[in-house]
């Protein structure tokens, strides 16, 4: 939501903040058309449990694909600030690409049971740069069972990484079965950890029939090369 | 009210409804960070003083939307409604709030039970106020103006108080005995509402509760400076 710009907007001079803003100019217009037009941007969601690498995947695709595509990303969680923040430093992504999303404690809420508040974010970002051609919707840190609604999304990819264990592929759960796209992060710490690279493929693809995995280390591709050629087959399978 | 309630109102008061409204706490988290609530007592308290002031408000307008909805006004009462309940609201960071609720709720609703009623509301408002929308569907769906009004004001503390759950760890079984007490307030509350809904919207009660604006604005500056959970 639009934050009381008033307050922010003074001009030199003004060292105070009002408690409480009744600037009537700062009421919020309509700003949503009623209609949602015809073409939209392709809704790419990135799951998986905390620290397994959500958002450095969303960074590298920002940086593999920002030249060609036009795109936007919208962050989720209790740790929100920091998401946003930590791809702004990055400088991967103008700082008005990036919409921040408050899931009031429940990120699988916000993604799965009632995206309104994700979809809103969408639609800001689609206002703000008519003709995106690709939103990135980044979860909040989750379960094995954090899935996003496809009334959200049109593919997901859930990200795993080596050093939470090789047994996570096995323990299976909605993510790591059914997302389009499988990604075992952080391989280049399977030595480290004592994870065994071979059985968790080998689970993976068990569990996971014909849908693909990718093994990475974005320590040694940074710009998860293999991601982002998966990401624009999707994207040009629905342009086609 | 002595009719049973309407389905759309039970679909529209269970907090699995995808309308957007489980990250708002309605002022709550920005009193937990205060100090202000840290247990049941002080909960029991916030909730009380909420239903009767945003609480009531909402009531108000949901009724007479509800009221205007089952009689299908000219689009013109949808403007003054919204103009009146902007006024009636005075800080930037509820209204967006209020807004965001009401949009995330005409988003499900359009799904669910689309109707000539509720694209005229949203042809002049696309972007409601939650307690006008959310009579709006009572209205046009065969609901009454006491039913909407007792929805609104229930979801004017179901929010805090499941927002209380989760930020303080209270114990749920507790929470809810503090909510089915506000029970007989509830009832009250709305047959009140009810009462004023074929009234001029100018004319519609303004009940205020500068404590909870004051809790709105100071939450949404903090959420720019430090991590906030909850939208409002």
């Amino acid at each position: 939501m639009p934050a009381d710009r008033h307050a922010h907007d003074h001009g030199p001079g003004a060292d105070h903040v009002h408690p409480v803003n009744f600037d009537p100019t700062a009421a919020e217009p309509d700003r949503h058309r009623a209609e949602p037009s015809a073409g939209r941007a392709f809704r790419l969601g990135i799951g998986g449990p905390v620290g397994s690498g959500k958002t450095a995947l969303t960074a590298a695709l920002c940086r593999a694909l920002g030249a060609e595509l036009r795109l936007a990303v919208v962050t989720n969680d209790i740790y929100t600030t920091e998401d946003a923040d930590f791809l702004r430093r990055a400088g991967v992504l103008a700082p008005d690409r990036i919409e921040a999303v408050r899931t009031g404690c429940c990120p699988h809420t916000a993604i799965r049971d009632d995206i309104t508040a994700n979809l809103d974010a969408v639609d800001q970002l689609e206002q703000r740069f008519p003709g995106l051609e690709l939103v990135i919707i980044e979860s909040g840190g989750d379960n094995l069972t954090a899935v996003f609604s496809r009334g959200l999304v049109d593919a997901q990819i859930f990200v795993v990484d080596v050093a939470g264990g090789d047994k996570v592929p096995r323990k299976g759960g909605p993510g790591v079965t059914t997302a389009d796209l499988l990604v075992i992060n952080k391989v280049d710490l399977a030595e480290l950890v004592g994870a065994d690279m071979a059985v968790m493929v080998a689970d993976a693809h068990r569990m996971r029939g014909a849908l693909p995995v990718i093994t990475q280390s974005l320590t040694r591709t940074p710009d998860a090369p293999e991601v982002a050629d998966w990401v624009r087959g999707r994207v040009a399978r629905v342009a086609a | 009210m002595t009719d049973p309630p309407s389905p759309a109102a039970l679909i529209l008061a269970d907090s699995r409804f995808p309308g957007g409204g489980h990250v708002h706490s309605g002022g709550l988290e920005q009193a937990v960070s205060q100090g202000l609530v840290s247990g049941l007592d002080d909960l029991a308290g916030f909730l009380a003083g909420r239903l009767r002031t945003a609480g009531r408000l909402a009531a108000v307008f949901a009724a007479a939307a509800a009221h205007a909805a089952a009689r299908r006004v000219r689009p013109a009462h949808w403007v003054a409604l919204d103009a009146e309940l902007d006024a009636r609201t005075p800080t930037p960071a509820q209204r967006a709030a209020s807004r965001a609720q009401g949009r995330g709720t005409a988003r499900a609703a359009l799904v669910a039970w689309p109707s000539p009623v509720l694209a005229d509301l949203l042809a002049v408002t696309p972007r409601p106020h939650h307690a006008v929308l959310v009579g709006a569907v009572h209205g046009s769906t065969g609901g009454n103006a006491g039913q909407a009004a007792l929805t609104t004001a229930y979801l004017a503390v179901s929010g805090p108080a499941s927002a209380a759950v989760r930020l303080l760890g209270l114990d749920p079984f507790a929470v809810n005995a503090v909510l089915a007490r506000l029970g007989p307030a509830l009832t009250e509350l709305a047959a009140e509402a009810a009462r004023t809904a074929a009234d001029r919207p100018a004319d519609l009660p303004a009940p205020s509760s500068p404590a909870l604006d004051l809790l709105a604005e100071a939450h949404d500056r903090h959420h720019q400076q430090e991590v906030r959970l909850f939208a409002s």
